[in-house]
């Protein structure tokens, strides 16, 4: 394969995947790194090293848009992040000392994982407290955020429990190179209590934060090479700016089902070649 | 300085990072293509590559050598940048609102980002 025929190809790949990322909410990571690995037989450390960074790119890119509509709470996510950046930094740690196959399984299961929760999604709004716990109220983790123009109150449970899911999904994220949004907004969503809502676009914002603490033990492994990681960011970036601009107009839950079919499909291929030794 | 208002702060400086670092991959980017269009490339198996791209100073100066490649990885330098900058500011505006519990999560996580990146120096 030539560098202009892989450059293109790839950027193609990854366009597509950020476009779809943000249209569902997924992220593109968990399209990006099948694709290299399984279609362009790519090894799976330069995959996650270039989907790592397409996740921050994403991640920081959005935060403004995010910010904007007020949803997203800065204490929730700085506190959590102590957390997911610990969790990244470990999850670092261990992807140098396991064969690529056994990355390669673990992130089909995470896959599946996340395909599933993208269309059995939606917690009771209405049972969610109103106020915080103890450790909640210590820590000022509640907040409040508009529910059709009007500023509506809400508090934060479980605190431990939150904190100890957000440390797997750094290690997750630091393992594999993706953003690992899904296990976040469990941890907040089901176990915190958090508004929905306010979830997602919190997670959104933490996501390029933990991404960023396993990045340096990536970048001194040489798992980020320029080259493959060049198109990757740039078409991720094209891509997810694209689909947030559609956003509002797009038939989102059919939308989220076929691309939870894709995810699955790519779950298994990923699965099968690991335990093939193929990947 | 409240919440609000910081994270707008945050936020847009967050978008003008990246905006900065896809501009520098970009450049790099073309550079690389125009030089070696014409080459093979071969990622099947994983080889570690120099301190050159591995490490901030080698990085740093393979760009300023006008290297392709270390243009585009400094890009990338920028782009994990903005994360870090982004914890740094907020707890500049913690400091502003004299919060003094997050003023001292923030600076965990800071602490955190900046052991992780020691080891690309």
């Amino acid at each position: 394969m030539t560098v202009t025929f892989f450059t293109l190809i790839v950027c193609s790949i990854s366009a597509l995947a950020g476009f779809l990322g943000a249209l569902t909410g997924l992220g593109g990571g968990v399209i990006v790194v099948p694709a290299l690995t399984l279609a362009l037989g790519v090894d799976m450390k330069y995959a996650i090293g270039a989907s790592l960074v397409s996740v921050i790119a994403t991640s920081s890119g959005a935060a403004a848009a995010y910010v904007r509509e007020g949803f997203s709470n800065i204490r929730i996510g700085m506190f959590l992040e102590i957390a997911t950046t610990i969790g990244a930094v470990v999850g670092a740690y261990i992807a140098g000392h396991v064969s690529t196959h056994i990355l390669a399984i673990i992130f089909g299961l995470v896959l599946i994982q996340s395909a599933y929760q993208s269309v059995a999604r939606g917690a009771l709004e209405s049972v969610l407290p109103v106020a915080s716990d103890r450790l909640g109220k210590l820590l000022r983790l509640g907040g409040s955020y508009p529910v059709r123009g009007v500023e509506k109150e809400y508090g934060v449970c479980n605190v431990p429990a939150g904190f100890g899911l957000m440390f797997g999904a750094g290690a997750l994220s630091g393992l594999l190179g993706i953003g690992s949004g899904a296990v976040k907004v469990i941890a907040m969503d089901r176990a915190m209590r958090i508004p929905f809502k306010v979830s997602t676009t919190t997670s959104n914002f933490m996501i390029g934060v933990t991404a960023a603490a396993s990045a340096g033990v990536y970048l001194s492994r040489g798992y980020i090479e320029p080259r493959i990681a060049m198109p990757v960011m740039l078409g991720v970036l094209a891509g997810a700016f694209a689909g947030s601009k559609v956003l509002v107009h797009a038939r989102v839950r059919t939308l989220r089902i076929v691309f939870a079919v894709v995810i699955f499909a790519l779950a298994v291929e990923m699965i099968l070649n690991g335990v093939m030794g193929r990947v | 300085m409240d919440d609000n208002r910081l994270e707008n702060v945050i936020g847009n400086l967050l978008r003008t990072g990246v905006l900065i670092a896809a501009a520098v991959v970009f450049t790099g980017g073309v550079a690389y293509l125009f030089q070696h269009h014409h080459e093979y490339v071969h990622y099947q198996t994983f080889v570690a590559g120099g301190d050159d791209m591995r490490t901030v100073p080698g990085i740093v100066q393979s760009a300023f050598h006008l290297n392709s490649a270390g243009i585009i990885q400094l890009g990338l330098l920028l782009l994990i940048a903005t994360p870090v900058a982004r914890v740094v500011m907020a707890i500049a505006g913690f400091a502003l609102e004299r919060d003094r519990l997050y003023v001292v999560v923030s600076t965990i996580v800071l602490a955190v980002l900046l052991f992780s990146l020691m080891h690309a120096t």
